[in-house]
């Protein structure tokens, strides 16, 4: 069976169906994505004053995904005008520096979750919170590195500290003191939870608060994604580029509504890069 | 590899033209408009990149209130995705019907944005004010 409108446009809409279809499908994303940004603001509007993580995560990575990102916008788009003047050649070109750029926010991405699942914060039994990095877990202690001391009640509202700063995300104040040497803490140190008895010692997974609850959600949903859009645009680079030979026009048409997807994944990326990172 | 780089079905749908334009949903590029449409996409890509450095910028900059800090960034992410919506995804020179998809989708979209807002408002039963 022959699937109608792959070239040409049909005469009510105006369009080849595919690019229908891919708008129709990208409004729904819209939605998918407005939905968790919509409870992204729920969550932020309500949190007590002083006590959403500002500039938590490492912002030069997260710079350099975005521009990693909006390259791969450029080549995408670049691929697509190639194949109108017919230049394959080129078209290839332009698409393994998308797959490329695509393994490279990937590897990014997965470095920073690493970084914050080996990010852990230790509660004393007097309340005092040791934030630092994971170096040794046994049997009875945890090392941590860089160790910050939060006092309890110090005060809230710290001002951002860079990368890894634990200060703004407790709402406490970031003591240097230790700040060069490991801090090894013996389990029978640290306070445990008053109805489960578990040991208070938490790394900044999803469950941790609020902010890493979203930006795990958000940011998990997008490299899907990022994911997703890059095995077609690899399939159409690869086995799928076949058709160029066929049916270059209708071949052309699926390399503009995958960039289109693309370009939608670049899109949403801009908004979740100073929402999450920045502000 | 030389030989596969251009395609004489292609040659022919693009010398007639009107096929041609069928490719890009009815919205035709000779080779001479593709050239134009790349120096109009590099110019797009020094302003991504500028509005990046830029939000970056800002954001360590006070503007006495937090929630300027916020409208600055969202404002600059803003242009920046109509950037890429309008050159990269040719929304600028697009059939009435995406435009209505589009527009359906922008009104919801909103609409869930503000529902967060109302439900700030101290009458709201969503955040108990104490």
């Amino acid at each position: 069976m022959d699937i109608p409108y792959t070239t040409h446009a049909r005469e009510d809409t105006g369009l080849y169906n595919a690019k229908v279809g891919i708008w129709l499908f990208l409004a729904s994303e819209v939605m998918l994505f407005g939905a968790l940004f919509s409870a992204y603001i729920l969550l932020r509007v309500g949190a007590i004053p002083g006590t959403w993580p500002i500039h938590l995560l490492s912002v030069p990575l997260g710079t350099i995904n975005t521009l990693v990102l909006i390259l791969s916008s450029v080549t995408v788009v670049m691929a697509w005008a190639s194949l109108k003047v017919n230049r394959f050649d080129r078209f290839k070109l332009y698409q393994t520096i998308t797959v490329l750029c695509a393994l490279t926010f990937m590897v990014i991405k997965s470095f920073e979750y690493r970084d914050k699942f080996t990010h852990y914060a230790v509660t004393l039994q007097d309340g005092t919170v040791i934030d630092g990095h994971l170096v040794n877990k046994d049997a009875s202690s945890i090392t941590l590195s860089h160790p910050k001391e939060i006092k309890p009640g110090a005060p809230a509202n710290a001002p951002a500290g860079g990368h890894g700063a634990p200060a703004a995300a407790e709402g406490g104040h970031a003591s240097e003191a230790g700040h060069a040497a490991d801090r090894t803490i013996q389990f029978t140190e640290v306070a445990k939870h008053e109805s489960t008895g578990r040991l208070l010692i938490q790394n900044y997974g999803p469950w941790r608060n609020n902010y890493m609850a979203i930006y795990f959600t958000l940011t998990g949903l997008h490299a899907l994604h990022v994911v997703g859009g890059a095995l077609v645009i690899g399939f159409l680079l690869g086995p799928g580029s076949k058709m160029w030979f066929t049916d270059p026009e209708r071949f052309t048409n699926r390399i503009e509504v995958s960039g289109l997807f693309w370009h939608f994944v670049d899109l949403v990326w801009i908004f979740l890069f100073p929402v999450l990172y920045l502000l | 590899m030389a030989d596969h780089s251009t395609h004489p079905a292609t040659k022919t749908a693009s010398a007639a033209g009107h096929s041609g334009h069928a490719a890009h949903g009815g919205h035709g590029h000779g080779h001479h408009d593709v050239s134009k449409e790349v120096r109009k996409y590099m110019l797009v890509f020094g302003a991504l990149l500028v509005g990046t450095v830029i939000t970056v910028w800002a954001s360590y900059i006070n503007f006495g209130s937090h929630a300027l800090n916020v409208a600055v960034a969202l404002v600059i992410a803003t242009v920046k995705a109509a950037l890429v919506a309008a050159f990269f995804m040719h929304l600028i020179d697009e059939r009435k019907l995406i435009y209505g998809v589009l527009g359906a989708t922008v009104f919801f979209f909103i609409g869930l944005m503000y529902i967060t807002l109302w439900s700030m408002e101290p009458a709201s039963f969503i955040h108990l004010k104490r």
